[in-house]
């Protein structure tokens, strides 16, 4: 159960809001428009895409433990499903719908 | 200018876009519902978390301050490293912001790894203002978590067909958006660095504590990478 008091409960949401929105603007408080981004910032913008996107995905994947209990098949297939049919229909909707449906299936029925 | 009709047009563009997270938003924000109404805490008080903080697994990770001593310190703490990766966001979309014009706080706020992966991934049709587009994609994201987080503690517990794994959905998307971003051959440099440092980081430090020596890990490579991997125009 909740042991805060509720000004303790508004106080300690406050604070996790002001620190989740302090690292969402950080960025755009330290290089804002009318200041010149040093060039490397300017290059992080073309890398750091795709850079996080492989970042998103690994640490979706993060608790895989490949020693111990499905040791990550179920993940594994669900994704090659994903692949095989995104580089042959190229319909996001499809692949993620099919995917999803296809580890729900593993994780519920086989393993 | 921004016209109502420009606002329709983006919205029809980006609502398509945003479907893979209404799925994963409802499901995990029902589950997140589930476990506020099971330590206590009502509709009001869910409805407020993911109102102001709108950050799922910083959400789940609160749970475990509402049931301890009173800490507001720890919380900041935790709440900057668990979200450290929002600043990666930031910097990829300093330019890319500008487009948004009045509509740039909101959009900032509700800064989500969903949200951003659509923004960043997206061919935005011709004719279609960036803007607004941002925009749909931000606010609908956002309210998904937030309905379907005070619909948990509402109707969860009236759940009764299997939902385990549901929550695949928002990793398929990121699959698929990766897919997309490896189609376009400059961005491959990054997109296999992004995997190989948060891989190897992630055997180093372990789940907890992987997200933050990956990210210096990335920068510290792309800085000394000088000016190959080119990039695309992402």
């Amino acid at each position: 159960m909740a042991t805060l008091t509720a000004p303790q409960l508004l106080i300690t949401i406050l604070v996790i809001a002001g620190g989740t929105v302090l690292t969402r603007a950080l960025p755009f408080w330290v290089f804002p428009p009318s200041r010149q981004a040093p060039a490397f910032i300017k290059r992080l913008q073309f890398l750091l895409p795709s850079a996080v996107i492989g970042l998103l995905v690994v640490y979706c994947l993060r608790y895989i433990d490949l020693t111990a209990g499905s040791r990550g098949l179920p993940e594994l297939l669900a994704i090659a499903v994903i692949v095989a049919l995104h580089l042959w229909r190229r319909n996001a909707l499809l692949s993620i719908s099919a995917g999803t449906i296809v580890y729900m299936l593993l994780i519920q029925h086989v393993f | 200018m921004i016209h109502t009709s420009s606002a329709a047009l983006a919205f029809r563009a980006a609502f398509p876009l945003t479907l893979p997270v209404l799925t994963g938003f409802v499901f995990l924000g029902v589950a997140y519902g589930v476990l506020m109404q099971s330590i206590g805490l009502g509709a009001g008080w869910t409805f407020l978390v993911s109102f102001l903080v709108f950050a799922g697994s910083m959400q789940y990770v609160a749970l475990t301050f509402f049931t301890a001593a009173f800490n507001p310190l720890y919380a900041l703490a935790v709440t900057l490293m668990v979200n450290a990766r929002h600043i990666f966001y930031g910097l990829s979309m300093l330019e890319k912001i500008r487009d948004a014009g009045p509509l740039k706080p909101y959009i900032i706020f509700a800064l989500c790894d969903e949200t951003f992966s659509i923004i960043t991934s997206a061919e935005i049709p011709e004719g279609v203002d960036r803007g607004w587009f941002m925009f749909f994609v931000a606010l609908l994201n956002r309210w998904y978590w937030i309905i379907g987080t005070v619909c948990g503690v509402l109707v969860g517990n009236l759940l009764s067909f299997d939902t385990r794994g549901l929550d695949f959905t928002l990793t398929a998307l990121f699959v698929v958006i990766f897919l997309n971003q490896w189609d376009k051959p400059s961005n491959r440099p990054s997109a296999l660095i992004g995997v190989g440092c948060s891989l190897a980081c992630l055997l180093l430090f372990g789940p907890e504590w992987f997200i933050l020596p990956a990210m210096a890990f990335i920068l510290g490579v792309f800085a000394l990478s000088g000016s190959k991997p080119a990039g695309g125009d992402v």
